[in-house]
């Protein structure tokens, strides 16, 4: 696998986009998907003059359909799939609990969730019949920690991580892999947005021991460990990538 | 796919380095860049070929020996290492282990203290004691174990000093962070190893290949390899992780 075929989701901006960078610097092949066709062909472009084959597709992770086309063009471009990052997530709308309503709901849950079920289905449809590839879904520090005021992303989360382990479960007879990376504060427009003030988001980074909020490259450096040959023992295990918050 | 590691100038110790996974995972730090100080407790002729073959690959190496079962082994250790590698320490790897499989009736104190002294009580006085060589960007990485959180075999000692591991990283990597210094561990599944005589029956072999999602043995370049990034500036924002490298052991 010297240049191994990874599929990204959600790989407009933050981690996704920092992650398709790192692949692209070491050598793969890559399929940037996202929803927004603008910045998509320019993320391509930008691959490409990195010296990566690479190509944007449009797809909205909740629509089956659009996962299944997302996936066949893939192997339908490149031949095969090696990798697959299913990074795409919302904050969905923060908030008490008792304000949250079965839209709000849905609306996290259809992307983090269901985008992240439908992802795993359409690459295990494909790597198991190839017998490998390494899957990997991204958590948060909040897929084992509760926080006031997120729960409906804490709970999606959760749920990111318990289906992880289950694939692992089912994929390894196939010998795919199938592992996580759970990402404590990290500066994106995710965060900006979660956080909403610049107080907010100092006192949240003032809660990680190594005292800074994370690159999106730090986590992208782990998602590649985890694909490589180096981590072709480790399955089903969720990689906390966090600066200490977890654990501090 | 395979991704480079570049830890070339960064000084290393690894404990236990005559043999198994501390053997590997020299080799492997070694192969990055790293001088790796190479500690052997009892394997003088093994750990000399682990630095013949570091040197053969152009590497840097040097062997020290210090017997971690005494109370004043770390500190004798950290003393050797201060010496060799004069004022910066980029990685620790407290690899050192021992076991003894027992039932509970089984289990002597003589055995609960050794096992005791140098799973737990080493690792934590040579940090203490290698800290004022650590700086901003070092990075220790201990030994943890499946056994620290699923039950494997009769090991019920030699599995409470590996959860013992697990919450000493959190605890040192909360109180070192401001100053930089990350700390870890990798928790490996079973490995074939001279200390581990699990899967050399046809039983055991059967029970690790029921309990492990991957239906192969690990290695100890697996280990390795996940010590080695952690080891690296790849892995800079990550402390406090107990990273399990066990084939999906016990899902």
């Amino acid at each position: 696998m010297n240049k191994p075929v990874v599929v990204i989701t959600g790989a407009l901006t933050g981690i996704g986009r920092a992650t398709a960078l790192a692949f692209a610097k070491n050598g793969a092949r890559l399929v940037v998907s996202g929803r927004r066709e603008t910045e998509g062909k320019a993320l391509e472009q930008e691959l490409q003059k990195l010296g990566a084959e690479a190509v944007f597709v449009q797809a909205d992770v909740r629509s089956d359909e659009e996962v299944r086309r997302l996936i066949d063009q893939a192997v339908a471009r490149f031949g095969r799939l090696d990798v697959a990052v299913n990074n795409a997530g919302t904050e969905g709308q923060p908030g008490p609990i008792v304000n949250q309503t079965a839209e709000s709901y849905a609306a996290t849950f259809d992307t983090n969730v269901l985008g992240t079920l439908l992802s795993v289905k359409h690459e295990l449809r494909v790597m198991s019949a190839q017998k490998s590839g390494s899957i990997i879904n991204i958590s948060s520090t909040y897929g084992h920690e509760g926080a006031a005021y997120a729960s409906v992303y804490v709970a999606s989360k959760h749920a990111v991580e318990g289906l992880t382990k289950s694939a692992a479960l089912e994929a390894a007879a196939s010998g795919v892999r199938v592992n996580a990376v759970a990402p404590g504060p990290t500066d994106t427009g995710m965060l900006d947005r979660f956080t909403a003030t610049p107080e907010n988001k100092a006192a949240l980074v003032s809660t990680v021991p190594l005292g800074r909020v994370g690159k999106p490259a730090d986590i992208a450096q782990m998602i590649v460990f985890l694909a490589s040959d180096a981590a072709s023992f480790v399955t089903g295990e969720i990689v906390s990538v966090d600066g200490g918050k977890s654990a501090g | 796919m395979t991704v480079q590691n570049d830890l070339s100038g960064k000084t290393a110790l690894v404990t236990g380095a005559s043999r198994g996974i501390g053997r590997a995972t020299a080799l492997a730090l070694a192969r990055a860049g790293a001088q790796v100080i190479v500690h052997y407790g009892n394997g003088e002729k093994e750990a000399t070929a682990v630095v013949g073959d570091i040197r053969n690959g152009g590497g840097k190496a040097e062997k020290v020996t210090a017997d971690l079962r005494a109370a004043d082994g770390p500190h004798q250790l950290a003393e050797r290492v201060r010496a060799i590698i004069g004022s910066r320490l980029d990685i620790l790897v407290a690899n050192a282990g021992i076991s003894k499989a027992a039932t509970i009736a089984d289990t002597t104190v003589e055995d609960f203290d050794a096992v005791f002294a140098v799973n737990v009580r080493a690792p934590y006085f040579l940090v203490q004691q290698l800290l004022p060589v650590m700086c901003k960007g070092s990075s220790v990485i201990m030994l943890s174990s499946l056994a620290g959180h699923a039950v494997v075999g009769n090991l019920s000692a030699y599995a409470a000093t590996k959860g013992a591991i697990d919450t000493l990283v959190k605890h040192f990597a909360s109180a070192l962070g401001e100053r930089g210094i990350r700390v870890n561990a990798v928790a490996p599944g079973v490995v074939p190893t001279e200390m581990s005589n699990f899967t050399k029956t046809a039983e055991g072999r059967d029970f690790t290949m029921k309990m492990q999602a991957l239906k192969r043995l690990s290695t100890p370049e697996d280990i390795a390899a996940a010590i080695t990034f952690l080891a690296s500036d790849q892995a800079q924002w990550i402390t406090g992780d107990t990273l399990r490298v066990d084939g999906g052991s016990k899902l």
